[in-house]
């Protein structure tokens, strides 16, 4: 019966530390505290240091909380939407779909008073992109109120990059990157003499595939038809479309696109971009900061992505990067917006700018960043993002067109098969009489 | 002789614990699961009449190519796994239990492949497997053999096959395990008998061996289809279900209905659907495993 | 007649290979190990740079800074606690209906029996937000005993089943001297049964352990406050959402490995018993 006292012992241990952590809950919630849940880990250090200035100015503890991977954050969004259990201040990560399901369910405080008041001082201080990503316009087609729903805490563009060493030894000028998709062309028959790797960028997640087509189409037919194309009143298989699924076709017949790209995702493109094993990368203003880390010596600038034609001007995805929405239903609403208010303001965000290496949300903090992000600061002019056009394309119809683009790279399909496949989706999809 | 109330009540007492947590922590999720297949929702808002659409998040999931895709090749990889991991188990279980030194060094050595975290697994091999600078790719030059390189990943050709390969490597030490232990317990003296009484290698292999190791076997092929059907992690880290749509498996496609599309309902269908046919497969298995040990 | 050394020899030669044979599979076992150690003590910089198994200069401080930075003592004693409590829970309540279904009467057993397979074979993919949902309505959400209820019934199928296919194979003449001797039910359970089961256990013990050791997703969704999640929440705050800190998450990884592979050391020597009798005899 020895083991009866050893087994009574470890039950008792248990019941103890399961009440202890019954007890760290409670007194946890009972002083007035701003809960934040984000899926930033690169900047959880940061924002530790802003909650702890904050509550030094204005006596309110924020509590940052971080749950990553962002996949692992979106569900538990989502659960804790299920649950009733929201925190006072979260993110929402993916499409404008899912954001307006959030504001139709009551989720989200509408954050347009607090915008417009004092002449609308707060929202003048922020890049009009960056808000936009976050607004809803009269008339969008997902039936929310009009407004603003979210805030901005940096902004990011998506561009292509291009190893300036790397261009010397093919000789090439490394201060004139291609500026047309001929020249980029031309350049992959160097890269296949050389022996060398060209573009890397995480086509293995479908979403970046579905950018740098869309930038294209942008370019080749003009914002307006690509939108019509959403709303369905133009098909998939309408020549312009052709045009820019075979891009890729040639993009990867002249030899300027890396090997393994279809499943590589972005963290690997990244890392043989940072050591100098491509020569070309696609990807966003975070990279800054994660090369930085793994190869400080780099040496590399930002280019729009070579145009396909003159007819339109070639656009990039930007926009905001990260913003947080306030909890409709949360007890300290009024003190959650003015901790966004201070976190938006000039010096905060020049401070994560500064620690985190990200372009500020806020148009007056862009004092001192390195020459590289100012590069991609540039890029905002030309920049569009899929939250800006008041309409969704669906998921399935999306993931048909970019796994196809997939398969157009490893030549399994043809450009006009896969539109085909791509607008018979579409019809499906329409059919359906979706809410 | 009857049973009395109280023995009944007494016996009832030994499944109660069990009962009540497996009702409220799988039955209930269950149920839920099984009520929002048939709607139409994306998880976030408010549940009305509207959203009902009975059957056609199942009829859809019955016509959608890609699942069956999906579900075909998750079979191939059960396939690969039922056949070369367990027939690598089964060889070496059999190299170990013959008198060697080092026996209990294999043993621990066999068990870390699944003892690590899958983020470890899927990062190592994708760069051991990488197109341009992995290792693999690089022996094989080193050994003659270049035109045997390929993007092993990528290629899809290849990555379906890559991937089963990968997951049986990280496999076969439960099924080493097993079968170890099976043959174990095989008395010697069966042995000793056959040689006394002439047999070589091979009859005492296919007379003693093999039927007393079918149900060990057994128990390792329902594991296994169990087990690789339902494979997700690895998938996902090494390549995402691509090129296209190479390497989807069942697991892979619910996710992608519940993240991407946010269609929760038909997530759920698909769920269920899944469910429906590893029970099948494995009622089956079940029955030619009675047959088989007649 | 083949002399003794012929047979000697091809004995030999068999053992070469058979040896060649299994190095060569311990090798591609080890690899990874051995590459995730050895990543653990590169930096940022050089962790990719530098393709050696064996580093060219050591950085032990990633351990310590992997310890201290992702916060990992209050971690490592969370999954320690819940991957003990969870293993303890199921090893009583599934030997308890594992008995029950194998030796004790009563209706409805192999219905019963039945569903618990079913849900070895149906698991729920989606079912991770209607279990958030349950436990919240129960007040169940955000605490210790949640997580621990709700991953006991993750293992409780598999073990049943391994516990009950063993317990068939148990020779009644024990269990019917013990009642002679005036044991109850739970006596025999408690004295006979489970002792004789050690090996099976075992197995138990290593499949449970890991499953939770291992845990993830679900104590993402369940825990709100840091005091309480595990370790493997804890190793994610290194997978940046840009920046990984590969050589900080590979030491956090390497601590991680080495609880588990000790629990299985302990444990291997009952297994390679256990599994015998349950599964060998018929």
């Amino acid at each position: 019966m020895r083991s009866l006292k050893w087994i009574t012992l470890l039950l008792s241990v248990v019941c103890i530390f399961c009440s202890a952590g019954c007890a760290s809950k409670q007194s946890a919630e009972t002083a007035a505290t701003v809960t934040v849940w984000h899926w930033m880990t690169d900047r959880e250090p940061a924002f530790q240091e802003l909650a702890k200035r904050y509550e030094a100015k204005a006596g309110i503890k924020v509590d940052f909380q971080l749950y990553a991977p962002s996949d692992a954050y979106s569900q538990k969004v989502r659960a804790a939407a299920q649950g009733n259990t929201l925190p006072d201040i979260f993110g929402i990560l993916g499409e404008k779909r899912d954001f307006s399901s959030f504001i139709k369910a009551g989720f989200i405080l509408d954050l347009t008073p607090y915008m417009e008041e004092n002449s609308g001082s707060w929202k003048n201080n922020f890049f009009a992109k960056a808000l936009a990503v976050n607004e809803f316009a009269d008339g969008n087609s997902y039936g929310v109120k009009a407004g603003f729903y979210g805030v901005p805490i940096d902004i990011m563009t998506i561009q292509m990059l291009y190893n300036k060493n790397l261009f010397k030894k093919l000789g090439l000028n490394p201060n004139k990157p291609p500026e047309t998709f001929q020249e980029f062309l031309d350049i992959g028959k160097k890269l296949k003499e050389a022996k060398m790797q060209g573009l890397v960028s995480g086509w293995g997640e479908v979403w970046m595939i579905d950018c740098l087509a869309n930038n294209y189409a942008f370019n080749i037919m003009g914002e307006k038809k690509v939108i019509a194309t959403i709303r369905g009143e133009v098909p998939y298989t309408d020549p312009d479309w052709i045009k820019v699924l075979s891009l890729f076709k040639d993009m990867q017949e002249s030899g300027v696109l890396a090997n393994g790209l279809v499943t590589m995702i972005n963290k690997t493109a990244e890392q043989l971009f940072a050591n100098e094993k491509a020569v070309f990368a696609f990807n966003g203003s975070w990279c800054v900061n994660v090369y930085k880390g793994m190869n400080p010596t780099l040496e590399y600038g930002a280019m729009l992505p070579p145009a396909a034609s003159s007819n339109y001007p070639m656009a990039i995805w930007g926009g905001a990067g990260s913003s947080f929405m306030v909890n409709a239903r949360s007890d300290r609403k009024e003190e959650a917006v003015k901790f966004l208010k201070w976190l938006t303001d000039r010096d905060q965000q020049a401070y994560l700018s500064e620690i985190t290496n990200n372009l500020p949300a806020n148009k007056n903090s862009l004092n001192k960043i390195p020459d590289i992000l100012a590069q991609f600061a540039k890029g905002m002019e030309s920049a569009t993002h899929p939250n800006l056009w008041g309409v969704s394309e669906y998921s399935v119809v999306i993931e048909t067109l970019d796994k196809g683009i997939q398969s157009i790279i490893i030549g399994e399909k043809t450009p006009e098969q896969v539109a085909a496949e791509a607008q018979k989706m579409k019809e499906r999809e329409m059919a359906k009489k979706r809410r | 002789m009857r049973i009395s109330i109280r023995d009944t009540l007494e016996n009832y007492a030994f499944v109660l614990p069990a009962l009540i947590i497996f009702s409220i922590f799988y039955i209930i999720p269950f149920i839920n699961v099984f009520l929002y297949s048939f709607l139409d929702w994306d998880g976030i808002m408010r549940i009305d009449s509207s959203n009902i659409v009975w059957f056609t998040n199942f009829t859809e999931a019955m016509t959608d190519k890609i699942w069956w895709q999906s579900v075909w090749q998750a079979g191939f990889i059960t396939l690969i796994a039922l056949t070369f991991q367990n027939a690598l188990a089964f060889l070496l279980a059999w190299a170990c239990d013959r008198e060697i030194r080092m026996k209990n060094f294999y043993r621990v050595i066999f068990f870390i492949p699944p003892v690590l975290s899958e983020v470890v697994v899927g990062l190592v091999w994708k760069w051991i497997l990488d197109g341009n600078y992995g290792i693999l790719n690089s022996w094989l030059v080193s050994l003659g053999f270049p035109n045997l390189v390929k993007d092993w990943l990528s290629d899809p050709n290849t990555a379906l096959t890559t991937l089963a390969v990968v997951h049986c490597w990280k496999g076969f030490g439960w099924g080493f395990l097993l079968f170890l232990a099976g043959l174990q317990t095989i008395p010697r003296e069966l042995y000793e008998a056959a040689r006394v009484d002439g047999a070589n290698a091979w009859q005492s292999f296919k007379k003693i061996t093999v039927p007393m190791m079918v149900p060990v076997t057994v128990l390792v092929m329902i594991l296994t289809v169990l087990g690789t059907m339902q494979i997700f992690a690895l998938i996902y880290t090494m390549t995402g279900g691509g090129p296209g749509y190479h390497t989807e498996v069942p697991v892979t496609r619910i996710f992608a209905s519940m993240r991407g599309s946010s269609r929760f309902g038909y997530a759920c269908a698909q769920g269920i659907i899944f469910g429906v046919i590893l029970m099948i497969v494995s009622f089956i298995q079940y029955r030619f495993s009675k047959k088989a040990k007649a | 007649m083949k002399s003794v050394l012929y047979y000697k020899t091809k004995k030999t030669s068999l053992n070469i290979i058979i040896h060649l044979f299994l190095l060569t599979v311990a090798v591609t076992c080890v690899f990874p190990l051995l590459w995730m150690i050895s990543s653990s003590f590169k930096t940022q910089e050089t962790i990719f740079k530098d393709m050696s198994l064996i580093p060219q200069s050591f950085h032990f401080e990633n351990y310590y800074q992997a310890w201290v930075e992702g916060g990992f003592a209050k971690y490592f004693l969370n999954s320690v606690f819940y991957t003990v409590a969870v293993v303890l829970g199921i090893i009583v309540i599934s030997s308890l209906a594992a008995y029950a279904f194998s030796r004790l009467q009563f209706p409805g057993k192999n219905f019963i029996f039945y569903i618990f397979m079913a849900a070895m074979m149906i698991p729920i993919q989606g079912s991770f937000v209607p279990l958030y949902v349950l436990l919240n309505a129960l007040h169940l959400r955000n605490t210790r005993l949640g997580y621990i209820l709700a991953m006991i019934n993750v293992g409780l199928s598999t073990s049943i089943f391994l516990l009950k296919t063993f317990f068939d194979k148990m020779p009644k003449e024990l269990e019917d001297a013990a009642r002679i001797d005036g044991c109850s039910k739970l006596g025999i359970w408690w004295n006979v049964a489970l002792p004789l089961a050690k090996p099976v256990l075992a197995v138990v013990v290593v499949y449970n352990a890991l499953n939770v050791w291992n845990e993830f997703m679900l104590a993402l969704l369940i825990f709100d406050s840091r005091p309480l999640m595990p370790l493997q929440v804890g190793l994610m705050s290194f997978q940046g959402e840009f920046v990984t800190k590969y050589p900080l998450l590979m030491a956090g990884l390497t601590t991680a490995a080495l609880p588990i592979i000790f629990v299985y050391l302990l444990m291997q020597k009952y297994i390679v018993k256990g599994v015998t009798a349950g599964a060998v005899v018929g």
